[in-house]
């Protein structure tokens, strides 16, 4: 058995690149998801407001109930079927902002209803209408709950990133694929690109147990 | 010939039920200004609902209530929503279990409401909040947060977010119930200087003495009803009713 990586080594900056550009799709895609995720997490939270609560609750469960893939290649293969051509770039940031968006919302949600009830009604009694309720007392404190579960989450999606590669977006997969169909050294490439990615993922965990101590700190957590 | 003083709280035939649960089932009383109405009761009878409805967290379904000249709900029909939020900040609310924003700092507890909702500016709100934590004796836990006080000062820190907002009258329920017997007395005595103030108080508690002491009437509940109410002495040396007799006398073998 013989290993050689130097097909890996001479595509550095290719591989370098590629990581850059899944760092930025998934960067886009987390922002992204963070944005539906809170409106979305803020539009389950009461079930009497039908219309909002209704169209939050279907778009969590088509989003969840089919494959990545498969929403990534409506946006970049089907959409084009309309009329309607979106650059690579944009279908996977979007597509991937939209799919986590549905899990983001759970988190926001359940955060948010882990809040005691008696905080709003504190709130709500010195004269705070509701929304103003949410901003300043409610969301803070959910923030904080919100880390642990997010941070996975953040760490799936850059996983699940490397399927952008299939939209011809040249991110750390893609460019990983280029050097195998050159040099036809597969497992070389794979266990390098496998490498980056546990690197950006732990870096990621690392970071927000940094942010979590952080607010912690602050008093945060009783 | 002087106008007559109108009631702060006026409540008429006040209902409400959970579900199949009749919790208020006719209630009248007024609470006038400077008053202090301290109303006592076994558990279960409805002191906190009352309470809750007064400043709108429960509507009462039937019945009307006027808080401050306004009409809180009358007939099931609440208040909309500015005008309760409004009136909200004229009604200081001090719960059993503080709820304190943990989030913020002991200065931001007190500052947050007069801030976002009176139009203060940082430094006016916190120049009175601070006068209020020095009232209550909390001006070295200023910048403390929530978690690391103890449960008689979290609960002056309560006290002085509410009247931070300057209310016209302040309800308590039970607020000296979850805390140990021996920070009881710290809290009570804040409110005993506010009622000595002249602050409008109605106050829900089993702090017999407190009641002798602080009420100007006392009310008695029991099953959803005010059984009788008066000065304190009738209340704890005649009671009318056999009912209110049986509670004295089990709060007092309880202690
Ligand atoms: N939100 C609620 N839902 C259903 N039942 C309630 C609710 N709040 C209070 N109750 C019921 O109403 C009754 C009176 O409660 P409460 O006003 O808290 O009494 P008190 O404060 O005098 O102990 C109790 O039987 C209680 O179980
Ligand atoms: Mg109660």
């Amino acid at each position: 058995m013989d290993f050689d990586f130097s097909p890996v080594w001479s595509g550095w900056s290719d591989l370098a690149h590629g990581a850059l550009i899944t760092v930025e799709v998934t960067t886009g895609a987390i922002a992204l998801g963070c944005v539906i995720g809170l409106l979305i997490g803020l539009g389950r939270l009461d079930p009497r407001r039908r219309l909002v609560f209704g169209a939050c609750t279907a778009y969590v469960s088509f989003v969840r109930g089919t494959p990545l893939l498969v929403q990534l290649f409506i946006w970049f293969f089907g959409l084009p079927h309309f009329g309607i051509n979106l650059p690579a770039f944009f279908c996977g940031v979007v597509g991937m902002g939209m799919y986590s968006g549905a899990y983001v919302s759970e988190i926001v949600r359940g955060a948010i209803q882990s809040v005691d009830r008696g905080q709003m009604e504190a709130a709500r009694s010195l004269g705070m209408p509701y929304r103003m309720a949410m901003r300043e007392i409610i969301v803070p404190q959910a923030v904080i709950r919100m880390i642990p579960p997010l941070g996975n989450e953040f760490i799936a999606l850059i996983k699940n990133s490397s399927l952008v590669s299939l939209l011809t977006i040249a991110d750390l997969m893609h460019e990983g694929q280029k050097i195998i169909s050159v040099s036809y050294r597969s497992l070389e490439t794979y266990l390098a690109i496998a490498l980056v990615y546990f690197v950006l993922t732990n870096l990621t965990g690392l970071a927000l147990r940094r942010v979590e101590r952080k607010l912690g700190a602050g008093g945060m957590l009783q | 010939m002087n106008p007559p003083v109108k009631p702060i709280i006026r409540a008429r035939g006040l209902t409400k039920s959970f579900g199949p649960v009749a919790v208020l089932r006719g209630i009248d009383f007024d609470v006038m200004p400077s008053q202090v109405k301290v109303v006592i009761g076994p558990s279960g009878s409805g002191k906190s609902t009352l309470l809750r409805c007064c400043n709108g967290l429960e509507t009462a379904d039937g019945g009307s209530l006027e808080i401050c000249g306004q009409t809180l709900v009358d007939a099931g029909r609440m208040l909309p929503d500015a005008a309760l939020n409004a009136l909200r900040m004229n009604v200081g609310m001090v719960f059993q279990s503080f709820n304190l924003f943990p989030h913020l700092t002991v200065l931001g507890n007190v500052t947050v409401a007069p801030r976002k909702l009176r139009g203060l500016s940082a430094a006016e709100a916190d120049a009175t909040a601070r006068r209020l934590l020095d009232k209550v004796g909390l001006r070295d836990k200023t910048d403390a947060y929530p978690g690391t006080l103890s449960g008689g000062q979290k609960q002056r820190v309560a006290i002085a977010r509410a009247l931070a907002m300057q209310p016209q009258v302040m309800l308590f329920d039970e607020p000296t119930s979850a805390l140990d017997p021996e920070l009881v007395g710290e809290v009570l005595r804040v409110m005993k200087a506010l009622a000595g103030e002249g602050m409008t108080m109605m106050v829900v508690t089993h702090e017999m003495a407190f009641a002798r002491e602080v009420a100007d009437v006392v009310a008695v509940m029991d099953q959803g009803v005010v059984l009788e109410s008066g000065p304190p002495e009738q209340i704890f040396d005649q009671p009318l009713h056999a009912r209110t007799r049986e509670f004295l006398q089990a709060v007092s073998t309880r202690a």
